[in-house]
């Protein structure tokens, strides 16, 4: 624990170091996804780890150098410098996309798709409806109804002239 | 700097008196002096560690308030001595996110912290070129 503790002072992957060996079995493999990542965000500006974890000799001159003034680096050292520690600037990770145009196609697609599908399926998987839709029985429900005077005072039959015997215009 | 987002612009030079950033009833409430001071100090640790910088730093973007720049100031010579270039820079960036649409916060925190910046060799991310 102590060991892990001021391994930490380094800033790095220090867990990966710390040696759990119990029970004679040996040492436990280390998942990646058990430790730290890397995420640009806008609200956690410092990531717990560093972009690029593995330096090339280059970078790892340039680190040296970054101990001394930071005056004397040029504008594409200091840039580079970030680059080994950041993967996005802000600017770059607050981009917009043009997502957002294939997905409401995507979505219109898919309704116009399920809109087809529904077609379908009422000509060849549906069977006929019931006979009381067809018109003449349709005509013979309209007439009954007006016999019984369904709603003559505002609403149904108020409609219907009963001495013209036709809709009232 | 605090509740900014309840102010209109040019407020720069007048403070807004201190509000409450917690809801006790009866807790004591830390002044804005007292919230800064707490900071500097924070910062100004000589044997800070990556660790506590990186911790205090997302944990003042975590507040719903704009740093001043004295905290700032502590917080760049604290990379400084964590020879953390990097880490300066991204400090510059957050901040400036972190004023959001009030455009003339950003301009007066590099204004005040000139000196810093000149002295460190801290450039901006616009001298850089990476705030595009």
């Amino acid at each position: 624990m102590l060991a892990t503790r001021a391994l930490s002072l380094v800033g790095k992957r220090a867990i990966s170091t710390s040696v759990c060996v119990r029970g004679g079995h040996g040492v436990a493999k280390v998942e990646s996804y058990t430790l730290p990542a890397y995420f640009d965000r806008p609200e956690n500006p410092l990531p717990d780890i560093c972009y690029v974890q593995n330096l090339s000799p280059e970078q790892k001159s340039l680190k040296e150098k970054e101990k001394g003034s930071w005056a004397a680096l040029s504008n594409d050292e200091k840039i580079s410098l970030y680059r080994i520690s950041f993967h996005q600037s802000f600017a770059e990770m607050n981009q917009k996309s043009s997502e957002w145009k294939s997905v409401v196609g995507g979505m219109l697609f898919m309704i116009g798709f399920t809109g087809l599908a529904v077609l379908w399926q009422r000509k060849y998987v549906y069977g006929p409806v019931p006979h009381t839709f067809d018109p003449e029985w349709k005509a013979k429900e309209l007439q009954r109804m007006l016999d019984m005077r369904i709603n003559v005072v505002e609403g149904f039959s108020s409609h219907w002239d009963y001495e013209k015997k036709e809709w009232k215009k | 700097f605090q509740n900014f987002a309840s102010r209109l612009s040019c407020i720069i030079v007048c403070f807004p008196a201190p509000l409450a950033s917690r809801c006790y009833s009866h807790g004591k409430v830390e002044t804005d002096e007292e919230f800064d001071s707490r900071w500097v100090t924070y910062f100004s640790k000589p044997d800070i560690d990556a660790w506590e910088l990186r911790k205090g730093m997302n944990t003042l973007i975590g507040y719903d308030l704009v740093p001043e720049p004295k905290i700032l100031d502590s917080a760049l010579k604290a990379c400084r001595r964590l020879d953390d270039l990097a880490s300066a820079i991204r400090i510059l960036e957050a901040v400036k996110e972190k004023a959001g649409p009030h455009k003339d916060i950003y301009p007066y925190l590099i204004q005040e912290l000139q000196p810093t910046l000149t002295e460190l060799g801290i450039s901006t991310p616009e001298e850089l070129g990476i705030d595009r």
